[in-house]
């Protein structure tokens, strides 16, 4: 079944798109601006931890991990919207994923240098970060590669470089056309940028071979980066972190905040641009589906992992499900189920609450009940250790909040400007026949 | 492997007076902490009397159970460290190389004992404390994690010496601050290595048991108490 946008006439596909690009309303500055505030408030709260010491923060023994690794592994799991969707989409070669592919991968993009700031902003000195990377140095001394945490830079590290270049590919022939008729400075820009694009057969030819092979890979590299974040906490001997499925199971729940995220972002972007003849109800119900199974997948994993501590009953863990169930955590631990669950299975599951402004409410739901689900993974374990003597309560303070909204501020700025700079949609995916010159 | 340094506690002994607790904190330079910095859990005592209650009120028995670093043999918070800070020297200590530690906290999540602590701001003391700083024993910027390092300055020191004088350190001649200041003599250090040695003799003794043992981290550090 066709998209609704593929019957519009391309050069009306082509002003649509590229008309956001050229305009910049009061809207626009005004949310940029809190934006940027809201992102230099984080900045000036880091100032101040990195001056102080960690010790502004929450953090303490034994809840050594907090909120920041919860902002890690939850934005690691938004980058997850763009990439595997997309790829995935591209790669089964679905025609409904034309309006959606862009929009994904630049979250992908954004989320993961957002999400790869939070272990430097999490280290006890962070200005020796790059003592993590492999280089020969004064120190005479190697990174350890047996520490799920350097399997973590390497995996992350490939996943940006990949992701970028993802999202580069599929820019280069809406550049070459951008670069026609501009601006100046854009001429300029986008020049440089498309990299001497033409349009040949040749050149098509060549870029999607490199699709193809990109989707292939970032597919891998996806799976991957969800599941060694995963096991930063399952190779550990904590109770309750020391689990089989945490690869598997965090890969569904980075999937499952993914899509919610990119669904978001759709509306938003369908109602600020007015793109709503491209983000049609039909786009929405698939990827609302989609939404649907994740949330189906992600709570089948969540069950499998409770139920069979609860049965098992060993005391350690029993310390932990208990802290998260009835204990002081018990609040998150259920208002993530009805968030992640509850919300989105009625609201989705159902057809005829299926609407976009519903699919909309259930992304939102699922994206704080993500959160919350990180949080009550990371945290219980932590102020439960073996040894009672040293359990504990752990909240976060005004440092950790402010650096938290900063990066959703950060986000979003960040996808604002990606926004003004090139088009959302592919437009060319929308050619007839790309290789024809027009 | 010359030495395997070990420690075996009597917790029959044991009556949870903290002089241990005191003495490791002149010696290895550690912060005094603040009620306010303690209940937020920031204190920081490489070696902590653990409380364990039995019965109900009033028939009340409580154990002390001195813990300080275990020094695994098999070292879960080795492995996990990024950057080498932590790793087993030659004689089977568990070691914290501060210079090289980032603060990725890492090590202490996946230390069963929590035995580590951490610098969350740098380290303070309030006049004239600063004057008795033990000058063999750095004192560790903000930002690093740090632990029980069975006084390896101590070790050192008697092992120069020793060495200067032609023989290896007699048993019993280190002592670690801990061991050396417990009044009810709980405390016994040495090498496991030797088997004739005082601590290789109670870790055989029928008493002894290791802490968490069934996580296979072979501790270096024996409790004896009778069985229940």
């Amino acid at each position: 079944m066709a998209a609704t946008p593929d019957l519009l006439p391309y050069h009306r596909i082509r002003e649509d798109l590229f008309r956001p690009l050229s305009r910049v309303s009061r809207p626009y500055m005004l949310a940029t601006l809190i934006a940027f505030i809201v992102g230099a408030a984080g900045l000036v709260a880091w100032s101040f931890q990195l001056r102080r010491g960690m010790g502004v923060t929450g953090l303490q023994r034994p809840a050594f991990w907090g909120v920041y690794i919860v902002d890690f592994v939850f934005w690691i799991g938004i980058s997850h919207a763009g990439t595997l969707i997309s790829a995935i989409l591209r790669l089964t070669d679905a025609a409904w994923r034309k309006p959606v592919t862009r929009a994904a991968e630049a979250i992908t993009v954004f989320a993961l240098m957002i999400g790869g700031m939070f272990p430097i902003i999490h280290l006890g000195r962070a200005w020796l970060f790059y003592w993590l990377l492999p280089y020969p140095n004064s120190r005479l001394i190697w990174p350890n590669f047996r520490s799920p945490l350097l399997w973590d830079l390497t995996a992350i590290a490939t996943y940006v470089t990949g992701s970028v270049i993802y999202l580069y590919l599929p820019l280069i022939p809406d550049m070459a056309q951008l670069a026609q008729h501009n601006t100046p400075w854009r001429r300029r820009l986008y020049r440089a940028l498309s990299l001497g694009w033409t349009g040949s057969d040749r050149e098509w030819h060549a870029l999607e071979r490199a699709m193809k092979l990109m989707a292939c890979i970032i597919l891998a590299v996806a799976v991957s980066v969800h599941t060694v974040v995963a096991w930063d906490f399952a190779m550990s001997v904590a109770p309750m972190w020391h689990s089989t499925i945490f690869g598997p199971y965090f890969v569904t729940g980075a999937i499952f905040s993914g899509i919610a995220a990119l669904l978001l972002a759709m509306s938003i972007i369908r109602k600020v641009l007015h793109l709503e003849a491209y983000f049609t109800k039909h786009t929405f119900n698939r990827l609302a589906k989609l939404l649907l199974l994740m949330c189906l997948l992600w709570f089948y994993f969540t069950l499998a992992e409770n139920l069979t501590v609860w049965y098992g009953n060993e005391p350690k863990e029993m310390a932990v499900f208990g802290a998260r169930t009835r204990g002081h955590y018990a609040p998150y631990f259920w208002t993530m189920m009805f968030l992640n669950f509850v919300v989105p299975f009625v609201l989705l599951g159902v057809r005829r609450l299926r609407t976009i402004a519903n699919a909309t409410i259930a992304s939102v739901s699922v994206l704080i009940g993500m959160w919350l689900e990180r949080f009550v993974i990371v945290v219980p374990t932590l102020t439960n250790p073996r040894l009672p003597s040293a359990s504990s309560f752990y909240a976060p303070t005004w440092i950790e909040v402010a650096i938290t909204a900063a990066t959703f501020a950060a986000m979003a700025m960040l996808y604002m400007i990606f926004a003004k700079l090139f088009p959302i949609i592919a437009v060319w995916e929308f050619k007839p026949h790309p290789q024809e010159d027009d | 492997m010359e030495h395997r340094w070990g420690m075996a506690i009597d917790l029959d002994r044991c009556t949870g007076c903290e002089a241990c607790v005191v003495a490791c904190h002149a010696e290895n330079n550690l912060p005094v902490s603040t009620p306010e910095l303690a209940a937020q859990g920031r204190a920081t005592h490489w070696i902590r009397i653990d409380r364990y209650y039995e019965g109900e009120f009033p028939d009340v028995k409580v154990k002390y159970m001195p813990v300080l670093c275990q020094h695994c043999d098999d070292a879960p918070c080795e492995p996990v460290c990024p950057v080498y800070a932590t790793y087993h020297n030659a004689e089977g200590l568990n070691v914290q190389v501060y210079n090289r530690c980032v603060g990725t906290f890492y090590c202490a999540n996946n230390c069963p004992y929590t035995v580590r602590y951490f610098n969350w701001f740098a380290p303070e003391w309030a006049e004239p404390l600063p004057l008795q700083h033990n000058p063999d024993v750095a004192v560790r910027p903000a930002g690093v994690m740090e632990k029980c390092t069975f006084c390896i300055q101590r070790i050192k020191r008697t092992k120069q010496n020793a060495a200067q004088e032609g023989r290896r350190p007699a048993d019993g001649e280190i002592q670690p601050a801990c061991v050396q200041s417990c009044p009810a003599e709980a405390m016994v250090f040495g090498d496991l290595n030797d088997p004739e040695s005082k601590v290789s003799r109670l870790a055989q003794n029928g008493r002894a048991t290791r802490l968490l043992e069934e996580l296979g981290t072979k501790p270096k550090v024996f409790y004896l108490q009778k069985a229940k």
